[in-house]
């Protein structure tokens, strides 16, 4: 192991679901505490804590110190939609790199059961009806609904369609099939809130949202927590073999926002963020797409699924359809995609995401998923976007140990 | 003459014959609906008023059937390919079933009214109808 390598030492989520009687910080302490003790390490360790809880007032990391450890190390409160905890655990990793400390702390939390639909609506822009043109597109009232949409299930539905319209085969049954694996795949995950098997009739006859995404092929809105405990590869070889045996390396930890594309203003452009942060982190890792034993990706809705197994390269470009029909990405395929039962069941507690996807592959790569083990997994990749946009991925990998 | 109109947004151009406008950049072509600071492509500050083609292609659609409490559904939503500019807009005068919208479709530009408000100035807003 390498000094200047970055590991994380221990990790945890929270069950995904609902937590009437548990408020955010109840949750991040949870997650907080359990990955300290996972990693066998105290907050009297911890050099520095990031924290996100996107949808939370600010200072999310201080309160979480009150009930943790309050030991005056600097806290990075982050906020970067739904890669949030991604970010959260870059900024930690990026303060060790930096050579600021050798171990730190990152925290995701979110509580959002029952919240609904996210994105688009909005107050109108006066009480008294006036039409006055106002903001940056001088509009005299709320457009959401008037010029296309601004929800989240109808906005990366077209995201699904229009690679449809460029490739052809993005039906709505080839969506609704993605979405009956993630389910099938959640029946083997304790920690998930949804984790019931749903027959392909099941998903297309359910309620539907916003063509072609029907509601179990959204991500579920719950609460949740996640946290992780990064280390220095040098720190690391000072800590015990048990420590150590259980350590996963981060091969490689990336961020990126969307680069100008053409038709970004009037559809995010979830694409091309995720081709270049996968580019870099296939580099930066010096691993290849067919390397990769498990990959957990945002699939936020059926129809971003798709387009990731082409943005992450592990098919053709242009080849996602086909690859899907191939069944390579179900549990027992040749690319296993979220075996986790990803966000469609799982759920989605946003600021949570992007560490719990983290936790899902380092799960495997130490080998204690127990029945939902994907048997002799070395590699994984975690990818989280936030709309916006910014795409985090992080290629794990077994201890040589 | 008093204005009695007033578009929903202030890039859709009223009067005899309704299109949209654009802020091009001038250095590098990048068009923006919005008023921009700098292009988010090249840096550059100076843009200047294009009108975009009224005649487009359907490039992504979705059929909105759920939505924020005080939008009306269903509509469909769609991204038109306008000669090249990309357009956020809903489909008018079509069904919104499946069937009926396809991908790639061909659409023109076409506007309707929003009713008057307190003061009797009606809004126009625009949509694209199957050409």
């Amino acid at each position: 192991m390498a000094t200047d390598d970055i590991y994380i030492l221990g990790i945890y989520m929270t069950k995904f679901g609902k937590y009437p009687d548990k408020d955010t910080v109840d949750l991040a302490s949870e997650a907080v505490i359990a990955a300290l003790a996972d990693a066998q390490v105290t907050m009297k360790d911890i050099g520095v804590m990031a924290a996100g809880c996107l949808m939370g007032q600010g200072g999310i990391g201080q309160m979480i110190q009150k009930q943790i450890g309050q030991t005056g190390i600097p806290v990075y409160n982050v906020s970067n939609a739904c890669a949030t905890g991604a970010t959260a655990l870059r900024t930690a990793i990026m303060a060790i790199k930096a050579g600021e400390c050798d171990m730190g702390l990152a925290v995701g939390v979110e509580k959002l059961a029952g919240v609904g639909l996210l994105g688009g609506g909005g107050a109108p822009k006066s009480k008294n009806k006036e039409w006055t043109p106002s903001g940056r597109f001088g509009s005299v009232t709320n457009v959401d609904g008037l010029i296309g949409t601004a929800a989240m299930p109808g906005t990366f539905a077209q995201v699904g369609m229009e690679y449809g319209h460029k490739y052809g085969g993005a039906t709505f049954e080839l969506f609704a099939k993605i979405s009956e694996k993630n389910h099938a795949h959640s029946t083997l995950n304790p920690l998930a809130a949804y984790s019931k098997r749903m027959s392909l009739d099941e998903i297309m006859n359910d309620i539907m949202i916003s063509y072609p995404n029907t509601r179990p092929m959204c991500s579920a809105n719950c609460d949740g927590a996640a946290a992780a405990v990064v280390v220095s590869g040098a720190k690391l070889k000072t800590l015990s073999l048990e420590q150590q045996r259980r350590a996963i390396k981060v091969s490689a930890s990336i961020l990126t926002s969307d680069p100008y594309q053409e038709a970004c203003q009037v559809l995010p452009d979830v694409n091309t963020l995720t081709r270049i942060a996968a580019k870099q982190a296939y580099e930066q890792a010096g691993v290849s797409p067919s390397d990769l034993n498990l990959v957990e990706l945002h699939d936020c809705f059926a129809t971003a699924e798709l387009v990731h197994y082409d943005n992450l390269m592990l098919c053709e470009e242009g080849g996602a359809v086909d690859f899907f029909n191939s069944g390579a990405t179900w549990r027992d395929g040749s690319m296993p995609v979220n075996v986790s039962g990803g966000l469609e069941s799982k759920g989605h507690p946003i600021a949570a995401t992007g560490i719990a996807n983290i936790w899902e592959v380092c799960h495997h790569l130490r080998g204690e998923a127990g029945p939902r083990q994907i048997e002799g997994a070395k590699v994984g990749l975690a990818h989280v976007i936030g709309l916006g946009s910014a795409c985090g991925i992080h290629i794990l990998e077994k201890s040589a140990l | 003459m008093t204005i009695t109109q007033v578009p929903l947004v202030d890039y859709l151009v009223l009067g005899d014959k309704p299109h949209l406008t654009a802020n091009e950049c001038t250095k590098c072509g990048a068009r923006y609906f919005d008023r921009r600071n700098a292009c988010a492509s090249c840096f550059a500050t100076d843009f200047k008023k294009v009108t975009i083609v009224n005649d487009g292609i359907v490039r992504s659609f979705t059929i909105v059937t759920f939505a924020a409490p005080g939008v009306p559904v269903p509509f469909v939503a769609a991204i038109i390919d306008c000669g090249g500019t990309s357009v956020r807009g809903n489909l008018a005068n079509v069904d919104p079933t499946p069937e009926k919208v396809t991908l790639g479709m061909k659409v023109k530009l076409t506007t309707y009214s929003l009713g008057a408000d307190d003061n009797g100035l009606e809004a126009i807003g625009f949509g694209y109808e199957p050409a």
